[in-house]
């Protein structure tokens, strides 16, 4: 990239491992500000595991990131992360208006309690993905695409710049991936930046500008018109990375032994 | 009940029963009035650790006091301290039940064995040396053991002043805790991965709620012993949750039945001075679990199953009112005016799987909604039950259509297909259904079956109704 603007998200030389099996290896790449990321790749491609790893929630065996040039907890209050569905209990006590104005808790800060306005706020970012009818119901009563929407909210309510939502068109109906398309040409319509994890190679080429094509490493990335092409697809889904996989397991088998 | 009560110690007099409830006893007073503040600690603490499932560690917590105590007792004269006075009982008794928990957490992360296996080992582990200690306590000190023993199923009536005021002032750091904490609580039970990326230190709230269950654990020691603490922290908050789908009514509910447990069960205690007060206290607890098990409006036993009867009767009367309109349909003079004909109970029976005894009771609760009335001995549809009829027929019909379009269904299923699913219908499906088929069909469509065929094959077996 030569903007003068640093890139909302980059990583460089990025390895994680689980009990030293490499998930991740050796990851870099810059995402131009304002695009719509996609971030391909099979199941067990380390996609999840980069997110969390580019917002220190797992340890990094090596690597650097910086999001808008600053190191990762600088630039947090930046940043709006929407996790996967299935990653929560639904059934918890507490309404779709709750969920979301967790969104809002850091700014509040520790020992101030919710208030009117946070509420006001929340209630409109329910609006904006359109369930705000549903804000006082139980969220174990909200179907699949109400609870993901619900997620999407939490994290448009923090106003950030970048976001980063980890499958939020797994298991949706059609109307909920309509808003959430509609979401995030909004977004980008008014400059954010948003890297999604997405399944659905069809509909790549239609929901992003950019993509990144990763299975354990970085296959390609680019716009979508030059990265995303047949070629790098097969490498991505096609061919196992055979001699990789074979190091990492006899790594995990030793590690089993000791 | 009452009568085994009874056999154990002469039913107390109403004067005695006022003295204890009242609190007008000083020594009664302090103990209810501990045993209650503590219930109410317990129960609101519990409420988080029970949605962060973490209950049981606070069994193992408990557990693992028991060498600690012994401990301090021993060591407590080497350091010129009194070793009966509770404060450095509880002492020892903290240290080492965080050392347990310690272990614990070391285990479950350098190796591979699971949280509770390494629950199950340390609790044991901790809780035999504490009783082999307590055994070379015995020998140490001929006579007195120093009624260490207290602590493993608790001993109310030694309580005192002082040990009141250390209650009260552990149970106000804990409910002061939970207030403060709410929402970050809250957001560590949720969803604490999303906390993490907002920049929070879970492991830090998680530190602190470990450290509410550690105050509340020790200071149940002595109210509840140290085996049945654990009932405090679970047993409350389990309760609550039959009566609220909302965290904040839960945590409340959950204070006040630890309340009443504690202030009950110690209240029972005073008056049958065998009871034990911590064993007392936990029955409470638990009948009012089981109150609210079955009792509960929102997850009991008895409003699921009063919302799953109104759903089957719903369902019932929707198969009714449709099967009087089809069967009207079929004789080939649906059209509206000849809808308020009547028709024979001969000419429902073979419509759906039911039993004359069966379409009978469907009938009685569809009369008194005023959706069908007898003529004679044939039925007829009132005014309401024909927009009624009418508008299921229609909504089954759209499902229908839908199927065989959208989803591939073929024409011969898609009766029994559409019956599945239609009664959890829900209004916006509905409209969306109608914008998606209205443009090509007639207000109402017409049956894309036959629907003389249908009989046995259409209906749903009994007790198939969606959930």
């Amino acid at each position: 990239m030569t903007n003068s603007a640093p890139s909302p998200l980059s990583v460089s030389d990025l390895t994680v491992a689980y009990h030293r099996k490499p998930v991740v290896w050796d990851i870099g790449f810059d995402i131009p500000q304002g695009s719509l990321v996609g971030i391909v790749g099979p199941n067990g491609a380390g996609k999840s595991t980069l997110l969390k790893a580019v917002m220190d929630l797992i340890p990094r065996a090596s690597g650097r990131i910086e999001v808008f040039g600053l190191p990762w907890k600088q630039a947090r209050h930046r940043v709006g992360y929407v996790p996967q569905r299935e990653s929560v209990d639904w059934d918890f006590p507490v309404d779709a208006l709750d969920v979301v104005t967790m969104g809002l808790y850091r700014e509040l800060g520790w020992f101030r309690p919710v208030r009117r306005r946070h509420r006001d706020r929340a209630m409109e970012a329910l609006d904006r993905v359109g369930i705000a009818d549903l804000a006082g119901r139980q969220i174990s009563q909200l179907s699949g695409g109400q609870q993901q929407r619900t997620f999407l909210a939490r994290a448009l309510v923090q106003d950030a710049d970048l976001y980063l939502m980890d499958e939020p068109f797994a298991a949706v109906d059609a109307s909920t991936e309509r808003a959430i398309v509609e979401i995030l040409r909004e977004l980008q319509r008014t400059g954010r930046t948003a890297a999604v994890i997405h399944h659905d190679l069809q509909t790549v080429p239609e929901y992003f500008d950019y993509v990144v094509l990763l299975n354990m490493r970085i296959v390609a990335h680019g716009p979508v018109a030059e990265a995303f092409t047949t070629e790098n697809l097969q490498k991505t889904y096609g061919g196992r990375l055979t001699l990789l996989d074979e190091v990492s397991e006899a790594m995990r088998r030793r590690e089993r032994s000791m | 009940m009452t009568h085994s009560l009874l056999s154990l110690a002469a039913f107390p007099n109403w004067e005695e029963l006022q003295r204890v409830l009242l609190l007008t006893d000083y020594n009664t007073r302090i103990v209810i009035i501990g045993t209650t503040l503590l219930g109410a600690a317990a129960g609101m603490v519990g409420s988080f650790t029970l949605l962060r499932k973490r209950s049981l560690m606070g069994d193992a917590l408990s557990h693992a006091t028991l060498p600690g105590i012994a401990l301090a007792f021993i060591l407590a004269p080497t350091f010129g301290l009194d070793g009966k006075s509770l404060g450095v009982l509880l002492f020892g008794a903290t240290l080492s039940g965080l050392l347990g928990v310690v272990v614990i957490l070391a285990i479950r992360s350098q190796t591979r064995l699971k949280e509770d296996t390494a629950l199950g080992a340390v609790l044991s582990v901790f809780f035999g040396a504490g009783v082999a200690l307590l055994g070379v306590i015995q020998k140490m000190n001929q006579g007195h053991a120093a009624g260490l023993e207290s602590f493993i199923l608790g001993k109310t009536a030694t309580m005192s002043s002082t040990d009141l005021q250390l209650i009260f002032v552990a149970g106000a750091i804990c409910v002061g805790g939970c207030i403060l904490c709410f929402k970050e609580l809250k957001l560590l039970c949720f969803d604490d991965v999303y906390a993490g990326s907002r920049g929070y230190r879970v492991l830090w709230i998680d530190i602190l709620l470990m450290g509410l269950v550690v105050i509340v654990t020790i200071v149940g020691l002595q109210a509840v012993g140290l085996i049945l603490v654990i009932a405090l922290l679970v047993i409350p908050a389990a309760a609550a949750r039959f009566w609220t789908s909302d965290l904040r009514p839960m945590f409340i509910g959950a204070g006040i039945i630890g309340a009443v447990s504690g202030y009950i069960g110690a209240g029972c205690s005073a008056l049958f001075p065998k009871l034990p007060s911590g064993a007392m206290i936990v029955l409470v607890s638990t009948n009012l679990f089981l109150i609210s098990m079955v009792f509960g409006t929102r997850r009991g036993i008895l409003s699921r199953a009063r919302r799953r009867q109104r759903l089957n009767r719903s369902i019932d009367r929707q198969h009714l009112l449709r099967a009087i309109y089809e069967s009207l349909e079929l004789t080939q003079e649906a059209a509206l005016g000849s809808v308020r004909r009547s028709v024979t109970l001969k000419d429902l029976l073979p419509q759906r799987s039911w039993s004359m005894q069966q379409l009978h009771r469907i009938l009685r609760r569809t009369q008194s909604e005023e959706l069908v009335e007898w003529v004679g001995s044939e039925i007829r549809l009132t005014r309401r039950g024909i927009i009624e009829a009418r508008r299921l027929t229609r909504q089954h019909r759209l499902w229908e259509l839908y199927l065989i379009n959208y989803a591939d269904v073929a024409p011969g299923r898609v009766d029994r297909d559409a019956d599945a699913i239609e009664h959890v219908l829900e209004p916006e499906i509905v409209s969306e259904l109608e914008k998606l088929l209205q443009d090509e069909q007639p207000d109402l469509p017409a049956s894309p079956h036959d629907l003389s065929d249908s009989g046995v094959f259409r209906a749903l077996p009994e007790g198939g109704s969606p959930q």
